[in-house]
């Protein structure tokens, strides 16, 4: 290791360097050792994208698929913000409510999947409700947590000031909120991710969830990877992007 | 907004509200099944449903199905937990391997895998095989994360002063290293625990033969809503359990330290 230039041992390069073994590994299996019918190389996968997204329906699946994340997490910031200051603020209500909602919270939900697909049908509807309610609950904890934690003596100096209780909200709470509601949407968006890909995957007609299926049972390997990889570059940008959120608005008071 | 105190008046307030709600929701569900001629296909009478889990716990129906369903959990655990503390801990050993692997595993870990499924349905079939390879790779993450950060943020004072005072590599790992470790590690076993339990119910849902997620497809797709809500409440009942008994694992690990 000492004759290696100091740039090439940096963590960066060598982290570079586990990647690139770990497809050279999957690459030298996927070409010789493996049945290619169950799995395909990353070159493969690569050159095979274009064909994926070339596949009809498949861009609009994709659209779809977008779509039912983007109203799925608007919904739980939505739910989660109103019930999470409500709870969090409101003694009585929190005593009362948040032993019901942890309850939920940490309730296996991919149980009543199917219910929700008899309720809401195989189309949007269903991702969209089953993505809510995987999506909620984290930020409607995370945020009935950071209101809290707000110390009484400023909310208290701010009534003895005169501030009514919209002011109130708008100047001492909103304010010392602004971290846990970004932690919670970083939460949310893992729970509506889950959500919404799990009951995709389960039955759909025009989502991704279809054309996985059919991947699979044309045993397409090379399509199946490439569908998969493109989701989750989705799902790592969507993560990605609340998570430069959180820490951009999290340590705004230091 | 108002600092009221948690009084025994309150007190008794929250819980009468608690169970006010649990009664309206059973309430409300029987009436709308019974008078506002909600269609049992869409909600069964909760007193059927009842009777349907007395069943299912007396005709011992669901054991084949649990004892798939626990061994999957147990197998995946026991894979995902042996490689990810060894494997965790190996790299923690030294801070330049921590930077190296630490982000990639956060990387990962950050992908909902659940969209691998089919990749592994193709690969090892529609059997427990599949479940169990999904359960171990999803909990993997957190117990590889967790054994990194509790291995690797140990207190160097401790350290030094163990070896200062002559400790063997064996008693530094015993004495010093694996107590400083042991509870962030066992918050880390938990929570993979409780994803393998996730992905394996999740992927018996979404494709497999047997399990409790397969029955309880079965039922829905069979149109049996009765047994098939029972059938939920008895796995939600079996997933609290579980919870309950990893958490009071990890409660005691922690004390015995």
């Amino acid at each position: 290791m000492t004759a290696l230039p100091r740039a090439l041992r940096s963590p960066g390069v060598a982290r570079l360097g586990v990647i690139l073994g770990l497809l050279a590994v999957w690459e030298i299996a996927a070409r010789w050792l493996v049945d290619p019918l169950f799995l395909a190389p990353p070159s493969a996968v690569v050159m095979g994208l274009g064909r994926v997204i070339g596949t009809r329906g498949v861009p609009g699946a994709l659209g779809i698929t977008l779509y039912e994340l983007a109203i799925a997490f608007a919904l739980s910031v939505a739910i989660g913000l109103v019930v999470g200051l409500v709870v969090g603020l409101h003694n009585f209500s929190r005593r009362s409510f948040m032993p019901i909602i942890l309850l939920l919270y940490g309730t296996p939900q991919v149980t009543v999947l199917p219910i929700f697909i008899l309720y809401f049908g195989i189309g949007p509807a269903s991702k969209i409700a089953f993505g809510v309610t995987h999506g909620m609950f984290p930020i409607i904890v995370t945020i009935a947590a950071g209101v809290q934690n707000i110390k009484p003596i400023l909310l208290v100096s701010a009534r003895s000031m005169g501030a009514n209780s919209w002011q109130m909200l708008r100047y001492v709470v909103f304010p010392h909120m602004i971290p846990s509601f970004f932690t919670g949407m970083r939460l949310g968006m893992t729970g509506v991710l889950l959500g919404v890909l799990l009951a995709e995957l389960y039955v759909s007609t025009a989502g991704i969830g279809y054309f996985t299926t059919l991947f699979t049972q044309n045993f397409d390997p090379t399509r199946l990877l490439g569908l998969i990889g493109m989701l989750a570059a989705m799902a790592i940008v969507l993560n990605e992007g609340v998570r430069r959120l959180e820490t951009r608005y999290a340590r705004w008071r230091d | 907004m108002r600092g009221e105190g948690p009084g025994n008046a309150g007190r008794a307030g929250s819980r009468a509200v608690q169970i006010g709600f649990v009664a309206a929701f059973l309430g409300l569900w029987y009436l709308a099944t019974t008078r506002w001629g909600v269609s049992s296909i869409l909600l069964p009478n909760p007193l059927n449903v009842a009777r349907e889990l007395g069943d299912i716990l007396a005709s011992g129906e669901f054991v084949a199905d649990l004892r798939v369903t626990l061994t999957e959990l147990f197998v995946a655990f026991a894979i995902s937990a042996v490689s990810g503390v060894t494997l965790g801990y190996v790299i923690s050993r030294t801070r330049y391997r921590i930077r190296v692997f630490d982000p990639l595993f956060s990387a990962i870990y950050a992908v909902p895998l659940i969209l691998f499924l089919p990749l592994y349905i193709l690969i090892f079939g529609l059997g427990p095989a599949s479940k169990i390879a999904l359960g171990a790779s999803i909990s993997f993450f957190p117990v590889v994360l967790s054994t990194i950060a509790g291995f690797g943020n140990v207190d160097r004072t401790l350290i030094t002063a163990a070896r200062s005072m002559g400790a063997s590599d064996p008693q530094l790992f015993r004495f010093v290293l694996l107590p400083a470790a042991l509870p962030v590690m066992l918050t880390g076993m938990r929570m993979g625990f409780t994803v393998a339990l996730l992905s394996i119910i999740g992927s018996e849902t979404l494709a497999s033969l047997e399990g409790l997620g397969h029955r309880i497809v079965h039922l829905a797709e069979g149109m049996e809503m009765a047994r098939m809500f029972a059938y939920i409440a008895f796995v939600v009942a079996i997933a609290a359990l579980l919870n309950v008994v990893v958490s009071s694992l990890e409660a005691r690990g922690r004390r015995s330290r």
